[in-house]
């Protein structure tokens, strides 16, 4: 195949991904309105075997309360128990099949480039790594943390991220820019991908322990199939756990050796570097916060989501708004000193 | 981190007077005890966060000082108010040391303590099972034919293969522990992060960055000196001294330009064939590029930026050469379309200077305007030099930029309909009221070269290695205590299980769950 031909097949295959990711959203959706008004004791069988982990005597005596209590209400309780179940299973499915493509596209995004690279040299590709991440992430984990109630949010952000990439930051493939042509791009980008994956997940399960604390137990709605309050937090706490020492490895590590490499200096207060830094303080202080008393849960939520914030507007934000970073890829490096008399010779 | 347990004052008990006398050091202690807790801790963390931000936001004059300066032109209100913040200069001001050197002492106030109470913990048996086990959140219980002693006994080979037993007085129970190195990890984490700051203090206080442009070809060259440098930022204890004794020369230098693709006319990669000198020592050569530096002792050199030199000659009115030779230009784009500035300031009877562009590929646009079209300079014939000219006073004894012309005394001379001079390579042009001529001779190359000495950056990368080994460990190892209690009763031995995780993050029903398992040599779903 040539190169061109690699970059039309990953075009076609993130324009695939999107529109699979846009059906998995309403499957989920049709899922999640399913939800509603229907009660907890007719739980998913997933939820059951969730719930006997925790307790293994409780259970039982639960749902006998609530069959007794269910009599005319069944049947029509049954069928939205079987729709959810269906719709969920799909959205699943659906997902995986996105996700496939997803990963199709960032091949054929590195095997278009002459030499062959990494598909994470720009904007970009850099949105495109870290979508496909999040989303392998959830499809990875969605067994072991049982994360079926976060798929619509999941599957959303990945799909508007993923179109504001292919909208607004879309380049044609380019060979790598000199400084971005070394080994440690490889290590330095795929361990920050890896983190931004991990938070953006952790974030969300975060955000939706902040709207449960607030709205508390319900019986019905879509709520009702979110894990408890402790499970949440646990649950956030576990992803954060594995991101902030990937994390720490990218910034605190990897970064200051290749910016040692390629800028003469480990450390540069670069705006990149520094907001990197502010991300990382962030969030040990989220692991400081859930140890501490009076900080634990709503506040420690809340720093995840600060972490994430910071983290997001480091990546997108720094780009556009700070010109001086040397993080900004868009055209070479240009040797800064004086240049203010250029335009009066053109004049 | 935690608060250290309130410790009861003796002073106190004493007379009235030497009470008063002990505030200040009882304010002290509190102070103390506020700064090493976890809640200042943690705010500190979080204003640590807060300051870092305006750095970003406002240019900072050691990271980009002709932003800065820019900046400070252009906002004549607010630059006073900012300077006086040091907001130009935020990691170097006393408000965000302040806010790091808290935070550190806060940090050792509360790793200190607890590495002694570690060192007591770490050979302390487990404690025994409370009174009541299944009040414990994750516990369970079942009824069995088995003897106590029997239930007891396996309880220990099971858990013996992973956790620490308790040894003696456990009477009727099974108490064991595990994952005594998340602690260690901890502690080791906190401690690596003041052996970061260290090394990173040596960097910033010992060591230097310094800049310099250095033609291509064998004449020229840099020795490293202090005088050599075009801008040099020493750290506030570098001594001149420890300045390592090298000097080079750039032999040769080639740039890989993309001829198609979206990037055509950009560089794709460039190199510098460097000779270079230790000392007395032989000459060596090394292939210089952008992410492979040459280190020469504790030295290293970097490549950092490269440009075009046109070779000018400035004859005066008297016909004397006022000026000639390479002059580096600096590029405006990323096409190389450059700029700079000639001070011929000896010539008679007026002085000359020049601000010019070079295009080093020039075309002519649909309106007759020249337009740079690419880096690649070829073979020279379609550079240009494009410049005006300005006599008089060009105010040398000021000092200023050698990239900026001071027209304040002079005045300008415009070719033919007001228009700017342009020369190709070889070509002359007499300039007009008898002031002189201008000659472009040829083209020169330069690279812009990035020398730096940074000790102690090896003792802040193995910092940071520690700190990540022990953050793996303070993180994923589980500090977990399990206790199995047997009793015979009416119906049968009842054993109890429970299970404690100290870290807040691990899943004890699931311990508890397999303990189970174990002890009943059944699987949950039998029981079930």
């Amino acid at each position: 195949m040539t190169d061109h031909s690699w970059e039309t097949l990953s075009n076609q295959a993130v324009a695939a991904a999107g529109v699979v990711y846009f059906l998995a959203l309403l499957c989920h959706l049709v899922e999640w309105s399913a939800l509603v008004g229907r009660r907890v004791g007719a739980s998913a069988p997933a939820e059951v075997a969730e719930s006997a982990l925790v307790h293994s005597g409780g259970v039982q005596t639960r749902r006998l309360d609530d069959s007794e209590r269910v009599t005319s209400a069944d049947s029509a309780d049954e069928s939205r128990t079987q729709r959810v179940a269906l719709f969920g299973r799909l959205g699943y499915l659906l997902t995986l099949i996105a996700v496939a493509c997803h990963f199709v596209g960032l091949v054929g995004r590195g095997m278009a480039a002459d030499p062959n690279r990494v598909p994470w040299g720009n904007m970009y590709e850099f949105t495109l790594s870290g979508t496909f991440v999040v989303a392998a992430f959830y499809a990875v984990l969605h067994r072991r943390f049982k994360l079926a109630w976060m798929a619509p949010l999941v599957v959303a952000f990945v799909l508007v991220f993923l179109m504001v990439g292919v909208l607004w930051l879309y380049e044609p493939v380019a060979p790598l820019t000199e400084a971005l042509d070394s080994y440690w791009l490889v290590i330095h980008v795929i361990s920050a991908i890896l983190a931004t994956g991990a938070f953006t997940l952790g974030g969300i399960t975060s955000a939706v322990y902040l709207v449960k604390a607030k709205t508390g137990e319900r019986e019905t709605g879509w709520l009702s199939r979110v894990p408890s309050l402790d499970t949440l937090d646990r649950v956030a706490y576990r992803i954060h756990a594995f991101g902030f020492p990937v994390w720490t490895f990218a910034v605190l590590i990897t970064g200051p050796i290749w910016a040692h490499q390629a800028w003469s200096s480990y450390w540069n207060w670069d705006p990149k570097e520094v907001w990197a830094f502010i991300t990382w303080v962030v969030y040990a202080g989220y692991l400081h916060a859930r140890a501490t008393a009076g900080w634990k849960g709503r506040n420690a939520a809340i720093l995840a989501l600060v972490g994430l914030a910071t983290l997001w507007f480091n990546f997108i934000g720094i780009n556009y708004f700070s010109t001086s970073s040397q993080h900004s890829y868009a055209g070479p490096a240009v040797v800064s000193t004086s240049t203010t008399g250029a335009a009066e010779v053109r004049a | 981190m935690q608060q250290t347990p309130q410790k009861p004052d003796k002073r106190r008990s004493g007379k009235g007077r030497a009470a008063t006398e002990m505030k200040p050091v009882e304010f002290l202690r509190w102070l103390w005890r506020q700064l090493t807790s976890m809640r200042t801790a943690l705010m500190l963390l979080l204003l640590l966060a807060l300051a870092a931000v305006p750095g970003s936001l406002i240019p900072q004059q050691n990271i980009d000082s002709l932003k800065t300066s820019n900046w400070q032109q252009a906002h004549k209100t607010l630059t006073p108010i900012y300077q006086k913040l040091g907001l130009f200069d935020v990691y170097g001001t006393p408000w965000f040391a302040a806010v790091y050197i808290l935070l550190m002492v806060s940090l050792v106030g509360c790793i200190i303590p607890r590495l002694f109470v570690y060192w007591r913990n770490f050979r302390a048996q487990p404690p025994a099972a409370p009174r009541n086990l299944t009040r414990l959140p994750d516990s369970t219980s079942y009824v069995t034919d088995e003897s106590p002693e029997e239930v007891l006994g396996r309880a220990r080979t099971v858990l013996g293969r992973r956790y620490r037993l308790r040894k003696a007085g456990d009477g009727d129970a099974v108490s064991a522990e595990k994952g005594y190195l998340r602690e260690a990890g901890n502690l080791v984490f906190h401690l690596s992060i003041i052996v970061v700051l260290v090394g990173f203090a040596m960097g910033s206080l010992l060591g230097y960055k310094g800049g310099v442009i250095v033609l291509v070809g064998k004449d020229y060259g840099f020795s490293n000196q202090l005088t050599q440098y075009d801008d040099f930022d020493p750290g506030s204890l570098f001594q001149a001294s420890s300045l390592d004794d090298f000097h080079f020369s750039i032999d040769s230098f080639d740039v890989d330009w993309l001829d198609s693709g979206p990037r055509a006319g950009l560089a794709k990669g460039f190199q510098s064939h460097l000779s270079y000198q230790e000392g007395d020592g032989p000459e060596k050569t090394y292939d210089l590029r952008v992410n492979h530096p040459l280190s020469i002792g504790g030295t290293e050199v970097f490549l950092i930026g490269h440009g075009y030199a046109p070779v000018i000659t400035v004859r005066d009115g008297q016909g004397n050469v006022a000026y000639s030779g390479p002059t580096v230009f600096l590029p405006e784009d990323a096409s190389f379309l450059s700029f700079g500035v000639v001070k011929a300031t000896y010539a008679k009877p007026q002085q000359i200077g020049l601000s010019g562009l070079f295009y080093p590929f020039e075309v002519t646009d649909a309106k007759g305007d020249p337009i740079n079209l690419k880096g690649d300079i070829g073979d020279g014939s379609a550079a240009v030099l494009s410049f005006q000219v300005w006599a008089g006073d060009l105010n040398a004894a000021a000092g200023g930029s050698i990239y900026q012309l001071d027209t304040s005394k002079a005045h300008q001379v415009t070719a033919a309909g007001g228009k700017a001079f342009n020369l190709h390579k070889g070509q002359t042009v007499k300039l007009p009221n008898r002031l002189g001529s201008v000659t472009f001779n040829g083209i020169e190359r330069w690279n812009k070269l990035q020398i730096s000495k940074q000790p102690g950056k090896r003792i802040a990368l193995g910092g940071v290695s520690i700190a990540l080994v022990g953050l793996l460990g303070s993180l994923f190892i589980r500090p977990r205590r399990v206790w199995v209690r047997a009793r015979r009763t009416a119906d049968g031995t009842l054993v109890e299980v429970a299970a404690l995780d100290r870290s807040g993050g691990g899943d004890t029903a699931a311990v508890v769950d397999g303990l189970l398992t174990q002890l009943r040599g059944r699987t949950p779903e039998e029981r079930a």
